[in-house]
């Protein structure tokens, strides 16, 4: 095991599918010569060239685009998207193109590329750098979305991601980058299906993705000194989601929260909770809670962009709510 | 070129404007749904450009894209006739299964790399599969086919610059008939001439009639020689004009009868037809004969095939949105 930072996580995993596959390549905005905004292809350039590792201009459509293209005859991208904010540019390619080639061609050709890019409120970025669009993504076929918490799975699933045969968006997460965790030496995969239970409970299922799990976790902690038992579930993918998983914990504990960073109207949360009520509603015992970000454009003052976003404080709180505590 | 390769040229215009007809006898009767573009008029530039182009060697055939009035680049690419229409009647046969319909007719085992009706999203795509050739090393070049005005999205000028600064082995041919939908071209357009607003980005280009199939091919042989030769990208412009409408619901009220009367004069099928003639290559009951052998080869054997095939199945409904067969390493289930 090495203790590893989830760019670290990111670097490593860009490098053994690099060094394993000539048809993989990186592709984005700084990312060769400078070696990547968050550090992910550090060095790559140096070791793979400028052929492999691409330093783009900041055309996020075409650039996204070309490397759609690259992918129907053989090659396999890895697209980075330097603010989730930007891929906003890289729709038409991504939805309009990517995501719907494989059937609008009857199977016959598809598109295996990864975008990776961070979502989420960081250091007073404002309200063009802190989107979050999980929801987005989440609800367009012909794509898989993956958010990995930790360097597990940024490490695990990118690699992953690579050999799957599918479009796959990977949403990181500007909070995260140095966030560290042991990781094995030895090359591993984690699969790009399936949510976890990162904690096991058995008053409330606390349910997040990507960033939120972490303030599920802290409020589980502080949720069992009060002699509450929650358990926390990682979706890890939002496309496919894993409802299976999300029912067995529910029929389990009766209660449910999910936690999200995005704003609430038609968000994760709306489907987790319509989710629950397909497959386990009578075994509710209390009105499920969503704990997610105001509905407004992410402000610069510190003050009020901590306003706007959930933190571990509103995750312990809605958990009382759902346990008739408050 | 020798007079069989002339004869089957002429018989390959005349063919796409059949098949063109008769697909809107087919739309009128409701046999094809949605929208239909057709090509009519502009015959002589696909064909005159991949004439030139390396077709006939299956997935080792140069790489082709383009937008939505599709049909006709597929066959001259290499997609079976049949299953073009087939995929216009919605059929499992069809180039697309089905699936795609007119707009996105695909044949991967000619790289034939389908037809988009985003306009203008063809052009990155095409960079992407040049990106493809020139990393695997081989001499194939991709070859991108749009109108006048996909020129006008923002794709078209990132995709040049990009095509330009990483000597993509691409070639943008650009078929301008003068009219983005029913919108005239000096009405939204800065430059008229299309081959000169890519001197921004320094690449190699030049216009050309796109009426008269020889000045397509001997123009697009020198394209496509710089393109293979690792030269770069080249972008190429063909003015020609559609004799139909933009698509099916087009009025054509914005064009006015004289102007039409004066590009049909110019119709690429008289202008070949004349010339060989001319050089007593052909004579015209020659061509009276190929014409009612085209009509016998698409009523018998190419609208048949669509009639008889059969539809997707309902329960086949959610294939090929992801990887059908995917690899549980990479996918999963997580062990628990």
């Amino acid at each position: 095991m090495a203790e590893t930072a989830y760019w670290e996580a990111i670097r490593r995993a860009h490098d053994e599918e690099m060094a394993n596959d000539p048809m993989v390549i990186a592709m984005g905005e700084d990312i060769g010569v400078a070696g990547g905004t968050y550090k992910a292809t550090l060095g790559l350039y140096d070791k793979y060239g400028p052929e492999r590792v691409i330093d783009t201009p900041i055309s996020e459509n075409s650039y996204t685009g070309i490397g759609i293209g690259a992918s129907m005859v053989g090659m396999r991208p890895i697209i980075e998207i330097m603010s989730i904010n930007f891929a906003l540019l890289a729709l038409d390619t991504l939805i309009n193109a990517a995501a719907k080639i494989r059937y609008m061609s009857g199977g016959r050709v598809q598109c295996p590329i990864v975008m990776r890019t961070p979502g989420g409120t960081a250091h007073q970025l404002a309200a063009q750098h802190s989107a979050r669009l999980a929801r987005m993504f989440m609800s367009t076929s012909g794509l898989r979305v993956v958010t990995p918490r930790g360097p597990l799975d940024a490490y695990g699933m990118l690699k992953s991601a690579v050999r799957c045969n599918d479009p796959v968006i990977v949403i990181e997460h500007e909070q995260m980058y140095n966030l560290k965790e042991d990781i094995p030496e030895e090359e591993f995969f984690r699969p790009l299906e399936g949510a976890e239970v990162v904690r096991e409970g058995t008053d409330i299922t606390l349910i997040g993705y990507n960033y939120s799990v972490h303030l599920c976790l802290e409020a589980a902690r502080r949720l069992e000194a009060d002699g509450i038992s929650a358990e926390v579930i990682d979706l890890r993918a939002l496309k496919p989601l894993d409802r299976e998983t999300i029912r067995k914990s529910v029929e389990k504990t009766h209660r449910v929260l999910v936690a999200e960073e995005d704003e609430a109207p038609v968000g994760v949360g709306s489907e987790i909770i319509a989710t629950v009520n397909e497959e386990c509603f009578y075994a509710l015992d209390a009105q499920p809670v969503r704990i997610h970000a105001a509905d407004v454009p992410v402000p610069y003052n510190a003050r009020l962009e901590k306003a706007a976003i959930p933190s571990a404080d509103d995750v312990y709180e809605g958990a009382l709510k759902v346990m008739g505590k408050i | 070129m020798n007079d069989a390769d002339k004869k089957r040229l002429l018989r390959e215009m005349i063919f796409f404007r059949r098949f063109e007809d008769r697909t809107f006898e087919a739309y009128m009767e409701r046999k094809i749904g949605g929208f239909l573009h057709l090509y009519s008029g502009q015959e002589a530039v696909a064909t005159g450009v991949l004439e030139k182009a390396r077709t006939g060697h299956g997935t080792d055939n140069d790489y082709v894209i383009t937008g939505y009035r599709d049909h006709i680049h597929a066959i001259k690419t290499g997609a079976p006739a049949r299953e073009v229409m087939a995929e216009l009647y919605g059929k499992e046969t069809g180039s697309s299964r089905g699936r795609g319909g007119s707009m996105h007719i695909f044949d991967p085992t000619v790289n034939f790399m389908g037809g988009y009706a985003l306009v203008g999203q063809p052009f990155p795509l095409a960079a992407g599969l040049a990106m493809g050739c020139k990393h695997k090393g081989t001499d194939q070049i991709a070859i991108c086919f749009l109108g006048d005005g996909a020129n006008n999205q923002g794709t078209f000028h990132e995709t040049m610059n990009m095509a330009k600064v990483w000597n993509l082995p691409v070639l943008f041919v650009c078929e301008n008939n003068q009219y983005a939908i029913g919108t005239r071209i000096e009405r939204t357009t800065a430059v008229v001439d299309q081959y000169k607003r890519v001197c921004a980005y320094d690449m190699e280009a030049s216009q050309h009639d796109g009426m008269d199939i020889d000045i397509v091919m001997e123009a697009a042989e020198k394209a496509i020689d710089f393109v293979r030769s690792g030269k770069g990208p080249y972008f190429i412009e063909f003015m020609t004009y559609r004799f139909r409408g933009h698509s099916m619901s087009d009025s054509k009220g914005y064009r006015t009868k004289e102007e039409e009367a004066e590009w049909e004069k110019r119709d690429p099928i008289k202008i070949y037809s004349q010339r060989l003639i001319e050089q007593g290559i052909i004579t015209p009951e020659d061509i009276k004969a190929m014409e009612r052998e085209i009509d016998d080869e698409i009523e018998n054997d190419i609208v048949k095939f669509a009639e008889e095939s059969p539809e997707p199945r309902v329960e086949d409904l959610d294939k090929y949105v992801l990887d059908d067969n995917p690899d549980p390493r990479w996918i999963g289930p997580l062990q628990k």
